[in-house]
């Protein structure tokens, strides 16, 4: 009975090894190859470690590329996306949470309707839209479209998060005499920070990842986002291995904190993104 | 009515001045009305566009283009062989990434389940392909696939799968399963969270009671797990297909629809349409069909669900 027992925490914690080396294997590599130099790329061909690492591939990237300069707009872009996005849908979460009016199924209808279709309809029209308006190969024009692209799902996640305040707290506090709004602001938001940290954070690694839409807007290195520069510099110089490694590592580092930083969270939000719409 | 005049109950009423009633009754509007603007004007004025350009001649290299042109564009796609190898190949594509995302995901989960030392940890390691962005998760994948910096074609070779070690992406007959890897890699943490915050909401004495009326783990599995996770798996599942399918990042980044198309989906033809041919009017035609086949989807979906739920 006990060697039964043994057996199956073993079978157990070897099937949970498998997964972590299936799940982390292609970073590791990833990591591997931008640390390995270019004479022993090569020679030393599917070796598990380099005999000699260098940080020459990250020392090139970061000062002979572009690559700051895309990881710069990809920053800005991704951070002014989260921001304004997370304003709105705290706004709107907060009316769909507590507020009964007229045209609220509609709106709620409105939102899922964003989330069914595919984004991938809109490029074109996008295009012609921003075009004339100097929007395209500009960074405004990627917060404006990806802040539309991600705001009905925040708005979904910041009403969970509301929803899981009791009504009393704002009650009393207009009992005595605050406003709605300000009830709202001293009293419901700073209890929902997690929760607008999480928002930040998923908005943040959806901004990040983002690359049909980039793609079709920007041409040229001035704007270019991190998906574009490094698809742009593969399909250039597609023998550097060592460098485009280097160059996906650095896209990875922001991508990564933002995961630990929202990491609690995945469930209500996955569950707010992928149930609700 | 608006959570004011419900929270003042007698106070003041409707007795509130015209002025507070009016700005009680806006509230609501005007905390939405952000999100309302940015939605309308970026999301369905560019789809009611986009309808109306699957119409017309919409070329950007064609200055003049632009004039409505009926069903022209319908009748080119129903001729358009590429186009129903892309269907084909979106079948596929969809089918085997979301069955192989559910097992493995549904598997990980039941690991996950039972408290053991380092869980919080495990957790986050297995979770963390999800938070790597799409772009880079195809690059990632194209060149582990690639025999010259990539272990997987030697590994491949060594085992006396392969004939030597090659790029599994350059052969139009293997090609696909490089994205549909990429994606099951990527796809796990999202089947295995989702899961695992059903699983635990499972009444655990109900195991206990089985375990002592003598039902074994296969048992109870199937007459206790599944029962309670079928529908958050039905849910998921179905919606899940509808994200697949129009999820083209891994296939543009990886193999760009090649070799030879065996590769292409329809929302990545979509894409090349666009983007490469700047035939807009096409492009947009092409999405049309997509959307009404996904509507027809999810309507059968609906049909089902009513049809299975009356049975009981």
């Amino acid at each position: 009975m006990t060697g039964k027992r043994i057996l199956a925490i073993a079978a157990h914690r070897l099937a949970i090894l498998v997964y972590i080396v299936f799940a982390l294997f292609p970073l590791y590599w990833l990591l591997k190859v931008s640390v390995t130099p270019n004479k022993l790329l090569y020679s030393e061909g599917i070796r598990m470690w380099p005999s000699r690492t260098s940080f020459e591939h990250f020392d090139f990237v970061l000062k002979h590329s572009d690559f700051p300069i895309f990881f710069k707009n990809s920053l800005i872009v991704s951070g002014s996306t989260a921001i304004i996005v997370t304003l709105f849908a705290s706004t709107a979460g907060y009316a769909l949470s507590r507020f009964q009016f007229r045209g609220k199924y509609a709106l709620i209808g409105l939102m899922l309707l964003t989330q069914m279709f595919p984004l991938v309809m809109l490029v074109a029209p996008i295009f012609k839209i921003l075009s004339p308006l100097g929007l395209t190969n500009s960074l405004t024009g990627l917060v404006i479209v990806y802040s539309a692209f991600n705001v009905p799902f925040a708005t979904f996640l910041m009403q969970s998060f509301f929803d899981g305040i009791p009504k009393d707290l704002e009650e009393a506090a207009m009992i005595d005499g605050a406003t709605q709004f300000g009830a709202f602001r001293q009293i419901i938001l700073p209890l929902t920070l997690p929760g607008i940290a999480a928002t930040l954070g998923f908005v943040f690694t959806a901004a990040w990842s983002e690359l049909l839409f980039s793609l079709m807007l920007i041409s040229g290195n001035a704007s270019a986002t991190f998906p574009v520069g490094l698809l742009s510099f593969v399909s250039k110089f597609s023998v550097d291995f060592g460098q485009m490694m280097a160059a996906g590592v650095m896209a990875l580092v922001p991508a990564c904190l933002f995961f630990l930083l929202i990491q609690r969270y995945l469930v209500q939000g996955l569950t707010a993104g992928a149930v609700k719409g | 009515m608006p959570l004011t005049a419900a929270i003042r109950p007698g106070h003041q009423g409707d007795r509130r001045p015209l002025k507070k009633r009016f700005a009680d009754a806006a509230a609501p509007y005007l905390y939405s009305a952000p999100v309302l603007i940015l939605i309308v004007t970026v999301m369905l004025v560019p789809l009611v566009l986009g309808i109306s350009y699957a119409f017309r001649d919409v070329q950007l290299l064609k200055p003049f283009s632009g004039g409505f042109i009926g069903l022209d564009h319908f009748v080119t796609l129903s001729k358009d062989q590429a186009f129903y190898r892309a269907l084909r190949n979106t079948l596929w594509w969809t089918g085997a990434s979301v069955i192989l995302q559910f097992i493995f995901g549904l598997i990980l989960a039941l690991l996950l389940d039972k408290p053991f030392f380092g869980r919080a940890i495990v957790q986050a390691l297995v979770f963390l392909p999800w938070a790597v962005p799409s772009f880079l998760a195809g690059l990632n994948w194209a060149w582990l696939f690639n025999p010259v910096v990539g272990p997987i074609p030697h590994w491949l070779f060594a085992l006396g799968i392969m004939q030597a070690p090659s790029n599994i992406l350059s052969d139009p007959q293997l090609a696909m399963w490089g994205p549909i890897i990429a994606n099951v890699w990527w796809g796990i943490p999202f089947f295995a969270i989702t899961l695992l915050a059903a699983l635990q909401a499972i009444p655990r004495d109900l195991y206990e009671a089985a375990s002592i009326d003598g039902a074994g783990p296969v048992r109870r599995f199937l007459s206790i797990t599944l029962p309670f996770l079928a529908p958050t798996i039905a849910i998921t599942v179905l919606l899940r297909t509808v994200w697949v399918s129009n999820f083209a990042d891994l296939i543009i980044v990886m193999t760009n629809g090649g070799p030879a198309d065996r590769t292409q989906i329809v929302a990545s033809y979509i894409f090349t349409q666009a983007f490469k041919r700047l035939d807009f009017g096409y492009a947009s035609a092409i999405a049309l069909v997509l959307l009404v086949l996904l509507i027809t989807y999810s309507m059968l979906i609906v049909v089902l669900r009513q049809w299975l739920l009356s049975k009981d």
